[in-house]
């Protein structure tokens, strides 16, 4: 019986030396190294690919969206979510619903989905406007809605036919830095309006900002809001 | 060019990737685990560890150093977590409750990455490179270590002895995951993939027309470094709560799709490994045949339902976007969503709960299939020969014959043994399910309600069970009773099976190998092949054809 405990102790020592050699090589040397290559090689990509405006601020992350939003009403009011701006492209929605789920609202604090599936808030099968609070019915039903709204201009009508799924739907970050070229072009009309540019102006700019497929056929077109947004406003000001 | 057509190409340029390493990186991962030669760094490793690397170990030697490595890995990142707020380089995070540490602890050594903790707001620096990326290499390279034990009961006969587990366990870590794990961080990195070690910080926003910016605060780390492994040895913990659909973890098509690679590499390329120490390449290819057919099945089924986007609040927004990123689509979506479930992976690109009702129940039997298409690192492989034994003695009471398989007489204790292995992961998966669903708390962590909520349930317990460690992340897994018994899960379901496949690799090396003869079942044929995929299938759908009728298959037939 001693034995049997002296040998389980010597294999028990084995493993805790095992275990701490091999964090001193994969938890401290490896991280270390693969940090000092990727600081002196790829300083920019390693610390978050920083952007910058004309004026050389940084204004956030090429990789990370942004919400472009009016001032609220009450800034100390936390409930009171703020109204988007409609003179910004607008990303994504990043609405994460309920308690359980992650409100994100594109902030990095906390990354995350709304977890909701394609029958949370259905009645009888569909999603309508009658759709309970916070679902994803009412989520997707309500955007849409706004979509067509927000984008429809005095010369242009939108049709709920040209409203792509991104334009209603959440990322599964939260994050999302891009939308697709349709939800772009979509805006085009409003956001020519709204900053006193010709619309050949705007469809010019987001031309310019659509990355196609890497390759042609990695991933899918995206136009990154931020720097569309940065190009449109120094544009507007010139 | 249509959305389909670039998912197709994309499925082709993995295909294409996966198979030009497949011959070097199997042949050189046969070398590493039958070569005599220590290196010299290895040596002071296993100087300090106070091993014999020459030492050859029986079955319940070889299982018994598995436990113990395994048993202080659990108790040292269990510590770790829990004197985390006392550490520096912290930031600022306090340490982590008994119940959530203890799962997390279980969770990373055993493979499983289940996460009931959002990473950029619990764990700092120290736990995450330290603790968590450390289990990343290890407890890839112990199940790596246990498939190899089983080959060689295979290839070796009259001796019972099936190597050395510290041997395996630092050339797997050493030699394999190591090195590419170094290059494929520096391509995360050039991507866009974040690595340093900076604190939590303000950075300036977009200044709007009247002047107004806010800021971001952002969170450093050595994300790439364990991005990599994290994939490479079909880990799958973020290091953000969004997993890999956060753009500092995953920036762009090109690296979504080097991070699918990264997962099945060695999956893939372990079958070739298995031909080479067994002699015959062909019983590898046969192998591997099996696995190919399955992934290809998968994703064209998953490909297929999130295109035609069946589901009320897709038929509003014209397309299964929901929990997606825009840069990856649906089409590198679906694939990675294949990929990280029929391996152990469990990382994430896209929010699997969000799925369409089939999609979800895609990812789920992908699982249930016991993760063998092409599966872990390691543990794909040896649960593919488990049902490749099991293939056989199917067969061999057909035609009333003593099954063979590699010249190996699978008698009564050999498909004991193999039983006992595929009754496992189901056992704990269903009772564990059975009872969350019959007590009246666990419910009331789902987000979703009806069928789905069940599927939360049920998918919890089946990604923690097989290992895999993705989820209906609706689920508030926060709570004592998950983080329990989701910990029990993960260990039973990897560490049991574990014992029974080393007790079958000892009764096979101490057998003489049988001559083969006219009526020996080719199993290198494709005829096999096809009765392998048929076994696999089978046994999985009446197991859990149940199950997946109230959950996914609801959900996706009222769609």
């Amino acid at each position: 019986m001693n034995n049997s405990v002296g040998n389980t102790a010597r294999l028990i020592g084995a493993g805790l030396r095992a275990l701490l050699v091999l964090t001193v090589i994969c938890g401290v040397l490896y991280p270390l190294a693969v940090t000092g290559i990727a600081q002196a090689v790829f300083n920019d990509e390693a610390n978050g690919s920083e952007f910058r405006d004309e004026s050389g601020r940084v204004v956030g992350s090429s990789l990370i969206g942004q919400r472009y939003d009016l001032p609220k009403q009450n800034p100390d009011d936390p409930e009171e979510a703020a109204g988007p701006d409609l003179r910004w492209f607008q990303p994504r929605p990043s609405n994460g619903l309920g308690s359980n789920s992650v409100n994100t609202r594109y902030s990095l604090i906390l990354s995350g989905a709304t977890n909701r599936s394609a029958d949370n808030g259905a009645v009888n099968g569909r999603c309508t406007d009658d759709a309970e609070e916070g679902t994803l019915c009412a989520q997707v039903v309500a955007a849409k809605e706004a979509v067509i709204a927000d984008n429809s201009t005095a010369g242009h009508q939108v049709r709920p036919e040209d409203v792509p799924a991104d334009a209603v739907t959440s990322s599964g970050s939260g994050l999302d830095p891009n939308i697709s070229p349709e939800y772009a072009e979509l805006q085009v009309h409003r956001v020519a309006e709204r900053n006193g540019l010709a619309v050949d102006q705007v469809d010019k700019l987001v031309a310019d900002h659509t990355q196609g497929r890497t390759l042609g056929f990695m991933g899918e077109p995206r136009v990154n809001v931020l720097e569309l947004n940065t190009a449109l406003k120094a544009l507007s000001e010139n | 060019m249509s959305s389909v057509t670039a998912g197709v190409l994309q499925l082709l340029a993995l295909i294409a990737a996966l198979a030009l390493v497949h011959r070097p990186l199997g042949d050189h991962m046969a070398r590493v685990y039958s070569s005599d030669r220590h290196y010299r760094p290895e040596k002071w490793i296993y100087r300090a560890i106070g091993a014999n690397p020459s030492a050859e170990m029986r079955w319940p030697a070889y299982l018994r150093a598995v436990l113990a490595f395994s048993a202080v890995s659990v108790l040292f990142l269990y510590l770790l977590q829990r004197v985390q707020g006392s550490l520096p380089g912290s930031l600022g995070f306090v340490s982590i409750d008994p119940d959530q540490a203890f799962n997390t602890a279980a969770s990373f050594v055993a493979n499983t990455n289940w996460q009931s903790y959002y990473g950029e707001q619990a764990m700092g620096h120290v736990v995450q490179t330290g603790g968590l990326a450390v289990q990343n290499f290890v407890s890839a390279a112990v199940g790596m270590a246990v498939a190899v034990a089983l080959v060689r009961g295979f290839a070796r006969s009259r001796t019972g002895e099936l190597g050395n587990f510290w041997a395996d366990l630092v050339r797997g870590t050493v030699r394999i995951l190591l090195p590419i794990a170094v290059i494929g961080a520096i391509v995360l990195v050039a991507c866009g993939v974040i690595q340093n070690f900076a604190g939590i910080h303000e950075v300036g926003q977009f200044v709007n027309q009247h002047g107004m910016g806010g800021t971001q605060q952002w969170n450093g780390g050595a994300v790439a470094s364990q991005e990599v492994i994290k994939e490479l040895g079909t880990n799958g913990g973020g290091y953000f709560n969004a997993n890999s659909a956060h753009p500092f973890e995953n920036p762009t098509p090109f690296s979504n799709l080097f991070e699918i690679f990264l997962i099945l590499v060695i999956p893939f390329a372990l079958t070739r490994t298995f031909g080479r120490m067994v002699g015959n390449l062909r019983q590898g290819y046969a192998i591997l045949a099996t696995m190919g057919v399955i992934w290809l099945g998968f994703t064209a089924l998953m490909m297929w339902t999130e295109f035609a986007h069946p589901g009320p609040a897709f038929d509003v927004a014209g397309g299964a976007m929901e929990g997606k990123e825009t840069r990856f689509g649906i089409a590198g979506s679906s694939l990675f969503a294949v990929a990280t479930t029929l391996t152990s992976t469990g990382a994430v690109n896209s929010f699997h709960s969000s799925y369409t009702g089939f999609g979800g129940g895609i990812t789920m039997l992908g699982m249930q299939l016991g993760e063998i298409a092409p599966g872990g690192v390691g543990s794909g492989l040896y649960g593919m020969l488990i049902m490749a034994v099991i293939a056989v003695f199917i067969a061999g009471l057909m035609v009333g014959r003593t099954p063979e398989y590699l010249g190996k007489k699978i008698g009564t204790r050999e498909i004991k043994l193999a039983a006992c292995y595929i009754l496992v992961t189901p056992a704990l998966v269903l009772c564990f399910t059975a009872a969350a669903m019959a007590l009246p708390t666990p419910a009331g962590s789902m987000t979703n309600t009806g069928a789905h909520g069940f599927s939360e349930i049920l998918y919890a317990y089946t990604s923690g069970a097989n290992n895999n460690g993705s989820a209906f992340a609706g689920l508030n897994a926060d709570t004592q009773w998950f983080n329990s018994t989701i910990g029990i899960a993960m260990l039973l379901g990897r560490f049991l099976p574990m014992v029974f496949v080393l007790a079958l690799a000892g009764s096979l090396a101490e057998q003489k190998p049988v001559p083969e003869t006219a009526g020996t079942l080719r199993t290198d044929k494709p005829l096999y092949a096809g009765l392998l995929v048929g076994t696999i299938v089978i046994i999985t759908g009446l197991t859990y054809f149940p199950a997946l009728a109230l959950g996914p298959l609801a959900e996706g037939l009222a769609a």
